[in-house]
């Protein structure tokens, strides 16, 4: 079974404050090393797909800098690979933007024609998760499904108001889905991953996006639910969306010092997952250097006290300083005796020698990407 | 000007003991992440030396395994790159590479190949930064015939080197190699002290072909001081001023203390190891003891084993409960199990026939 991948890597509309001011929520920088985008680009990969096309839009800068020429994924290849997609001006087409989900693989149905796959599984740039897609491709099938939809069955964890909720009959075939909706209906949330068979995508894409149906679950899935035979398949392991808010991309970040998550999302056989190298010599931790349940990645050098943290790439923590229940992004560097607790510091910030930055209550203060404190 | 750079690899590092018996001396883990030959492969890149050739001999799997096509130091590329050069067969016969100007001899073709104004003929076991363009323009300002890369070393230690004598201008006239009374403090490149090698250096990154691991977790716990940690490892013990490569894991209880854990390596609950090297992948069972007691000499080889050190070698299994003393040496692929000790004792070991 031949199969594409497609990831649709975010628009201006995400809830993560400063942290996508410069860059798209699929490019944001998670547990240290990776981007969001790694999650779903490696499990395309170690799931035999080797045809990747990535939808692009909102500043796309950092992304395309993460994949290059998709090397790291494997993804340098004569067939297939990976493709970027970024909105384009033609003859026909004068606006340059995409208006939608399905308004963007509409605008690139030539890359969909030639490709030489046969299904295509559109997955999202900013889900969290290890997986093998390769039962839900069997699942499909077997069920002669028309769509199948990615869910899960969640706890009160989860705000259903953000999510689509599925309810479904007893052979799991979607009835209804309520998108985003403040009352509870059901406890399967829809995880915006589709699986669908190719030549009937790109039909659909003719016959909805030209009357100005742009957004493929709203417009195209939705009210179309009576004749399609749309499926759910549940994914019930470990699963997150940071572009959700601040919090969660916060709390995500702060799970992979959870042996059990570490566990699945790095650890299982055959899946690994990969990002983009930087060579960065391992981690120097100096006499001084406290550290208690934090993850701490490459090229960081640790003088000072850092606990229930996550530290990405090339940090400095100079002596005195301490850094506590926070996630600091590559190139930071925190001077002697700063202190940082509750707090998320982007990319390259330099926190001067005393200063001291904390979260007030159950807010997460964030510090923007360059800013010197 | 093209400069093509040759980096002699066969050695067989004979005093690296059982470190080297499955794997060429070059390809030894070194600093938490690297391999030996990372470093001069590095300087020839960061030094825009672009066409790399690696003459290996002695145990080539791993090292060749790890250099692949020359991907992470950029030399996979059109029009040079990374060579690997084994003895081969020919019509005149076959011959190993006798020394090491026979192995550039015997690439003969290699080097006509690319037609280089200079070769630059390296090492692949040392450790150093170093821009060879300096080395370079010298040797062009001297209108030199060969230049030879030397280091300064104090009086006292001179006797322990290879000593270049020079006159005024700094040309070679006499090579005294390690001299009861050294004419000169000029050690050539061989194996000197290590300066301090700054390996967070951007501007000078030493590149490697390394596994795609998470960031190092360091538990609550747990007590890391003065140590590297890298890439993979999962630390719930306590490690004192030691080594950590990718994926090494110290469970609860377990101490390292001054030793080098190499990738891999898992130390189970309670174990204390001090001063020892665990090879790639050995496994430390529970509550086992390594590097305890007092130094003896070494009864399998006094040559190689001659310091406190004790060395696990390669996938070797260290069973619960063991207790291994200094300079202690077990070799790779041992099972302790299947012998039926419960103690080393400091200056003995395993080694399989």
């Amino acid at each position: 079974m031949r199969v594409m991948g497609l990831i649709l890597s975010g628009s201006s509309e995400d809830n993560l404050d400063k942290l996508t001011a410069k860059r798209t929520s699929a490019a944001v920088p998670v547990f240290g090393k990776y981007r969001a985008i790694d999650f779903t680009l490696s499990n395309m990969v170690n799931s035999g797909i080797i045809n990747v096309g990535v939808l692009t839009q909102y500043n796309p800068r950092s992304l395309m800098d993460h994949l290059g020429s998709g090397k790291e994924w494997n993804l340098d290849r004569k067939r297939g690979g990976l493709f970027i997609l970024q909105p384009f001006m033609s003859p026909e087409n004068p606006k340059m933007h995409y208006e939608g989900t399905a308004d963007a693989l509409f605008q690139n149905l030539t890359y969909l024609r030639r490709s030489a796959e046969d299904f295509v599984l559109i997955g999202s740039g900013d889900h969290i998760y290890n997986t093998d897609y390769r039962d839900l491709f069997k699942f499909h099938v077997r069920n002669g499904a028309d769509v199948t939809l990615l869910t899960k069955t969640v706890n009160k964890d989860f705000k259903l108001s953000d999510y689509g909720q599925v309810i479904t009959d007893e052979n799991n075939r979607v009835t209804k889905i309520y998108e985003k909706v403040p009352e509870h209906h059901s406890d399967k949330i829809f995880l915006g991953v589709y699986f669908m068979n190719k030549a009937f995508l790109m039909e659909l894409l003719y016959a909805n996006v030209p009357n100005g149906k742009y957004d493929l679950l709203l417009d195209i899935i939705i009210p179309n639910l009576s004749k399609l035979r749309v499926f759910s398949y549940d994914f019930n392991n470990y699963w997150r969306n940071i572009k959700k808010s601040v919090k969660e991309y916060y709390d995500t970040n702060m799970d992979i010092l959870k042996k059990e998550i570490r566990d699945e999302l790095f650890y299982t056989p055959d899946r690994t997952i990969y990002t983009k190298l930087r060579d960065s010599a391992p981690p120097k931790i100096n006499i001084n250097a406290q550290i208690k349940n934090s993850f701490i990645a490459d090229g960081c050098i640790i003088n000072g006290v850092v606990k229930n943290s996550i530290l990405s790439r090339d940090i400095f923590v100079g002596a005195g300083a301490v850094i506590e229940d926070s996630i600091v992004l590559q190139g930071s560097v925190v001077e002697e005796g700063g202190i940082i607790r509750k707090t998320i510091i982007d990319k390259n910030v330099r926190v001067r020698s005393g200063k001291k930055m904390e979260s007030m209550g159950n807010e997460i203060s964030l510090i923007e990407k360059g800013a010197i404190i | 000007m093209k400069v093509i750079g040759i980096i002699l690899a066969g050695g067989q590092g004979t005093r690296l003991g059982v470190l080297t018996n499955i794997l060429a001396k070059p390809a030894v883990p070194f600093g938490g992440k690297y391999r030996m030959i990372d470093f001069t492969l590095s300087n020839c890149v960061n030094s825009g030396i672009n066409t790399v050739g690696v003459a290996t001999q002695y145990m080539p799997h791993r090292l060749v395994e790890h250099l692949g096509i020359g991907k992470p130091w950029d030399l996979d590329i059109k029009g040079g790159g990374l060579h690997i050069l084994p003895p081969y067969l020919s019509r005149s016969g076959t011959s190993w590479y006798r020394g090491t100007a026979d192995a550039i001899y015997q690439n003969m073709e290699f080097l006509d190949r690319y037609k280089p104004d200079f070769v630059v003929v390296l090492s692949g076991d040392h450790i150093y930064k170093m821009d060879y363009n300096n080395m370079i323009d010298y040797h062009i300002e001297k209108d030199a015939d060969c230049t030879i890369a030397c280091m300064e070393v104090p009086v006292s230690e001179a006797q322990r080197f290879g000593i270049m004598v020079t006159d005024p201008f700094n040309k070679i006239v006499e090579f005294q190699e390690k001299p009861k009374n050294p004419k000169g403090t000029l050690a050539s490149l061989g194996i000197y002290p290590l300066p301090l090698l700054d390996l967070h250096d951007e501007s000078w990154k030493v590149y490697t072909q390394s596994e795609e691991l998470p960031p190092a977790f360091i538990a609550n716990n747990s007590e890391v001081i003065k140590s590297i940690t890298s890439e993979g490892s999962e630390i719930y013990g306590t490690v004192e001023n030691s080594v950590l490569f990718q994926g090494v894991t110290v469970a609860e209880g377990a101490v390292v203390k001054n030793s080098v854990l190499m990738n891999h390596v898992f130390v189970d609950k309670n174990s204390y190891i001090e001063q020892s090297i665990i090879a790639e992948n050995a496994f430390i069972g529970k509550s086992v003891k390594i590097g305890v007691g007092k130094f003896a000499e070494s009864k399998i080889d006094k040559k190689i084993y001659d310091s406190e050190i004790s060395v696990i070698g390669f996938h070797s299994k260290i069973t619960d409960g063991i207790e291994i003393g200094k300079n202690c040496v077990i070799d790779n692929y041992v099972d302790l199990s299947e012998y039926n000790i419960k103690q080393i004792k400091s200056g003995e070991g395993i080694i399989k026939q």
